[in-house]
Order: C-alpha cells, then structure tokens, then sequence
C-alpha cells in the first residue's frame, strides 16, 4: 500500500458486504432527505435494507412475495414526489418484473432506484434459478435506464451517495458475500457515467465491472514485476458507457479483454465491443463471462474460477493475448 | 363547468356532456382511424362523472399538488380520457387533431410525459392499480387529503399483477384509495366469463379485503351516490366500484358485441353511430 492512503476508510468497510454499505449508506441519506423511501419483496434481510425499515419503518415498504406490484408501486411512488429505492435479487429485478421496469419506470424516465442483489453468479450455492446473468443485457435496451455495477463496497457507497441526485431510472447490481476491496480510500472521485483508471498500462487494457475489477487490477500487479504494463479500466457504469476511456485503451494498448459476472452476450464486453466497432477500431479483442451457458451451481469463488473470471482465468487471458500481439 | 342547483340539474348536465364527448370519441376515432370504441363508450359515463363532478383537479395546474389523482389503468381508454381532458381544458382540442400521427402526443394509449393531465402513462394491462398503490402510499406519507382513483378494464383483471395490488390496498389500509372496474363483460377475444371467468367478481373482491359496490355504470344518479358515499380518505379499507356496463354503449350496432373492442367506421357508421348517440341527449 502506498505512503498517505488512508486506511480508516479500508478499515470501515472491509468487513462490510456491498449490500450491508447499500442499507447502511441509505439510512445516512434518509436522515437528510425526507423524499427517500425504501422497497422490498419479503428480502428485507437478504437485500440488507431491512436497516432502513428498522430506521425509518414508516417509509419503508414490504410488498410480500409479489415484486411486479413493487415496481409499480415504486413508479406511483415516483410520480409523487418520492425517490424509491427498491431491492430485491437482480434475477427478479431484471426478469420477473422486466416489463413493470420498462413500462412504469424507463418509459415514464422516473427517478426510482433498483437495486438489485445476489447479482451474477454470486448466490452461486442457490443454484441457477438465482443466478442473474442476464440483467444487464436486458436493462441496457431499456432507454432512459442507466446500469452501475461498483467494484466493491466503497464503490457501492459512493455509487448510493451519487444516485440520489441523478435525474432518471437506475439500475444498480452487487453481488451477496464479502468481496474484498478494490479500493484503499474513497475520494477518488466516484462519478456516474464516467469509468476509473485503476492501472496505467501501454500493453494491452482489462476493462472489468464488478467482481472482476480487483482480480484484473492483481494481474497488472503481478505482471508489473514481469515488465509488462496492463491498464485496467473500472467500467462501473454499463449504461452510459465511457466511450473515450475505451477508445483510447484500443487505440494506445491494441488490444482489450472485457470482465464481467454475466453472460459474455449483451453486458459489458457487447457494449465495448459496440464502441470499438462504430469506431472502426481494429484491436485485439476477447469477452470474458459466462459462454452463454446456464452457470452451474457452486460457491461464487469455485463459479468465478470455473468462468475464467478470478485472477487465473484473468491472468491467462492477458497472457494469451499479449503472445498473439508479441509482446513477450 | 356550469353550475347546477340541483340534483336533477347535475344529472342534466352530466348526460349532456356524457352525450357530447360519446360524439367526439366517435369523431376522434375517425380521425385516428381507428380505435378503441367498445371500451371507450362503455367508460365515458364513468369518466364523466369523476372529471364534471368528483375530481378536486385544476387544469391551469395539472400537477396541483393538492389535486385527486386519476389513473387510467384501462390505458386503451385514452380515445375517451383525451376529449374528456381537452374538454376540461387542460389542453386546446385542437390538439387532439394529429392523434396517432407521427410525432403527436396523443395515441391509443395515454403518456403522462406528453399529455397535461395524464397522472400515468399506461397502456399494458395489470400497472395502474399498483402504481396507483405507490401514490396513495404516498399521499399517506404525507398525510394529503386528497384520493386516488383508477380506472380498470375487466379483462384487465385477468393480470395476477392486479390481484397482487389488490392484496397490498388491503394490507395498507388504504382508504385514500378507490378502484373502478369498467365491468362491460368483453376482453378481446370474447365474452370474459367465456374466455377467463371473472365472477364472482365482487365477492373476489370482498374476499381480497376491499369494500365493494355494484353500481350500472350508465346510472348517473348511481355512480354520484358510489363516489360522494366513499368512505372518508384517513379510513382504512379501499372500495373498488363495479361499474357494469355495455361495450359500445349508445351506439346500436356495437352495444355487446366483443369485436368493437376495436375497430374503425367508414362515413356511413359515423353517421348511425353520431344519430344514435343524439338519441341519448337527455331532454330540454
């Protein structure tokens, strides 16, 4: 760790799961602003806003098992005043109440805040009917929606401390566990919309989101010993996506490798490789994810390694590109 | 908005303008070529009474904070629910011109980003009620005294997602709260008790914890007793009016029958269909 970082903040949040930082980081807020209620569907505890229901119980809003009433509701909550943030597992947030999303929420661009949890693979013991590896795919067709997805806890409390003044619908994913941080400290200038250079790098660039982004960031690490200089680019925000920072990665690197906790059709590495191709950018070029193939069951780590996307899979892949390009 | 004296004069009134805006459903359907006409001529006297006489709204302040809120959850209805709010002034009737022409405001189904007065862009069946469940949550917040309203097709109630917010009214207690079922017995496809049986629909309704009323939707004297008796907003027991009602009502040969849910009329039907509903112009 290097001289002058603060580790009060890494100290603070080590030992806090993304989802215990979402609950907690909300209630700070709530205490400011009147307009903050919170939603659930009977996953209080699991989404961990169940601290705002102890904080503020009455506005705060268990609809049972039944999340296309929350997302409607969370609309009617919308157009009168209120700035809803909603939680439940990603895989009904995305799926099960798609089209109340789409129609009651991005349509009508109303300012209601999903926050979806277990995201990924990251309840990957529950089995693939809890998995959620499709969510982004599905909101980024979503016009008006925008997609985060934090690196880590610190991320995630800069991201809830952000959202409260963004205009229209948010689709936020974390994932279940404790993962550790990929951040020391967090003034580092958290903006939506707008990517994190965690690694300079001229070899070749690991654009990751979520989970991904500590794993890549301990390959150019490692691989920093070896001479090579990997850039490694934090893509929390999906949708809008930075354009520039993955314009200039091909154009100063010649070649990108995308990470993420979800399927390799439709979330972050689609949405780079949209980018480079309207660009007209030739660079090398490899998705990292879940090959379009229903994740099997397991614990995240034992999922994350199975997919490529731990520091192994990660490791590998820049290894394998950097021959094709001849760099070693 | 006249003045009326009494209740017979309301009741006047109310038929009258009843009578004029069945006239403009039929003309802006032509200009739209088409639309929604069985659904929008069985609502219209519903939606008479609520604009003319129940709802607190203002049209130079659509978002009034203190106004009632109105959800067209029966989205289909815009061809009744923009006259209606055109004629109450919350936009020039002119407008209504280029509906469902590129680029207007106004189509089949309602945006509230688009049109003055519309409290919620709706239009795929099963959202109103809920949404309509997040206002009134809302409005208790902020111990408001005004009420949200919101119109539902039958066939609508055919969507779990409205038995889902049906549960939560009950267990919020939301007296601030009253439902409209525009019960005229038609989906698409046919009659509903063919396609997918509804009754006992009110008993359904009781059962789910609401206060329910059976009223005709067409008895003006009926629907202003359901709306002036609701119960007082800080109750704690949502009502739903059952409003039955004739599909295409006031026009003979589309009273009834299921395939008027949509269609278009050539010179000829309009002007059956106009001469019919003249003949529901009340007297005097």
């Amino acid at each position: 760790m290097a001289e002058g970082i603060s580790y009060t903040v890494y100290e603070l949040y080590k030992d806090l799961t993304q989802t215990e930082v979402y609950g907690q980081t909300l209630v700070e807020l709530a205490k400011k602003d009147e307009r903050i209620v919170a939603l659930t569907a009977d996953l209080a505890r699991s989404t961990k806003i169940g601290v705002f229901f102890d904080a503020f119980p009455e506005r705060a809003f268990n609809f049972g098992v039944a999340e296309q009433n929350m997302m409607a509701a969370a609309a009617g909550f919308a157009i009168s005043g209120k700035l809803p943030y909603v939680s439940t597992f990603a895989v009904f947030a995305s799926m099960r109440t798609a089209e109340f999303v789409r129609t009651d929420i991005a349509y009508p661009n109303l300012p209601v805040r999903i926050i979806a949890t277990h995201a990924g693979v990251s309840f990957g013991q529950a089995g693939t009917t809890h998995h959620c590896t499709e969510d982004l795919g599905i909101l980024r067709t979503m016009a008006n929606m925008t997609i985060v997805v934090p690196a880590d806890s610190i991320e995630t409390a800069q991201f809830v401390k952000a959202s409260v003044d963004w205009p229209g619908p948010l689709y936020c994913r974390i994932g279940r566990g404790l993962e550790p941080l990929a951040y020391m400290e967090e003034d580092y200038g958290f903006r939506i919309g707008k990517s994190v250079l965690m690694r300079e790098g001229q070899d070749l660039t690991v654009i990751a989101c979520g989970v991904a982004v500590l794993p890549a960031c301990e390959v150019a690490d490692e691989l920093a010993g070896e001479g090579i200089s990997l850039r490694v680019i934090n893509m929390h925000t999906i949708k809008p996506i930075d354009r520039e920072a993955i314009i200039a990665a091909a154009e100063e690197t010649g070649g990108i490798i995308t990470v993420e906790e979800h399927n390799i059709i439709g979330g972050l590495g689609s949405a780079v490789a949209e980018v480079l191709a309207e660009e007209g950018i030739a660079t090398k070029f490899k998705r990292l994810g879940i090959p379009d193939v229903y994740s099997v069951i397991g614990y995240p780590e034992d999922l994350y390694h199975r997919y490529g996307i731990d520091y192994e899979g990660i490791l590998k892949a820049v290894k394998e590109m950097l021959e094709m390009k001849g760099v070693r | 908005m006249a003045k009326v004296a009494t209740r017979e004069e309301l009741i006047h009134f109310l038929q009258n303008k009843a009578t004029d805006l069945r006239r403009k459903i039929i003309e802006l359907s032509v200009i739209a070529g088409g639309g929604h006409l069985g659904g929008a001529l069985s609502a219209i006297d519903i939606l008479v009474v609520l604009y003319y006489h129940v709802l607190r709204i203002d049209p130079k302040n659509p978002r009034w904070e203190e106004r009632d809120r109105f959800i067209l959850s029966k989205g289909h209805g815009a061809l009744a629910l923009c006259p209606v709010l055109a004629d109450r002034g919350f936009f020039p009737e002119e407008l209504l011109s280029n509906f469902n022409r590129l680029d207007s405001p106004f189509g089949m189904h309602p945006d509230r980003n688009k049109v003055p007065g519309v409290e919620m862009s709706t239009g795929s069946l099963g959202h109103g009620l809920g949404v309509a469940i997040g206002v009134a949550l809302s409005g208790r917040l902020d111990r408001a005294n005004w009420r949200v309203y919101c119109l539902l097709g039958d066939g609508e109630c055919h969507e779990g997602s409205v038995w889902e917010a049906a549960m939560a009214a009950a267990h919020y207690k939301l007296g601030n709260l009253c439902a409209i079922v525009d019960r005229n017995m038609f989906c698409i496809d046919g009659p509903t008790e063919k396609i997918m049986a509804l009754e006992p629909f009110k008993r359904k309704w009781e059962a789910f914890g609401w206060n329910a009323i059976e009223v005709d939707g067409h008895d003006f004297a009926q629907l202003i007793e359901a709306f002036e008796g609701l119960p007082p907003v800080t109750s704690t027991v949502p009502t739903v009016v059952i409003a039955k009602t004739v599909k295409g009502k006031g026009v003979s040969f589309m009273e009834g029958v299921g395939a008027w849910h949509y269609g278009g009329l050539d010179s000829e039907k309009e002007r059956r269909a106009l001469e019919d509903i003249e003949k529901m112009r009340p007297k005097g």
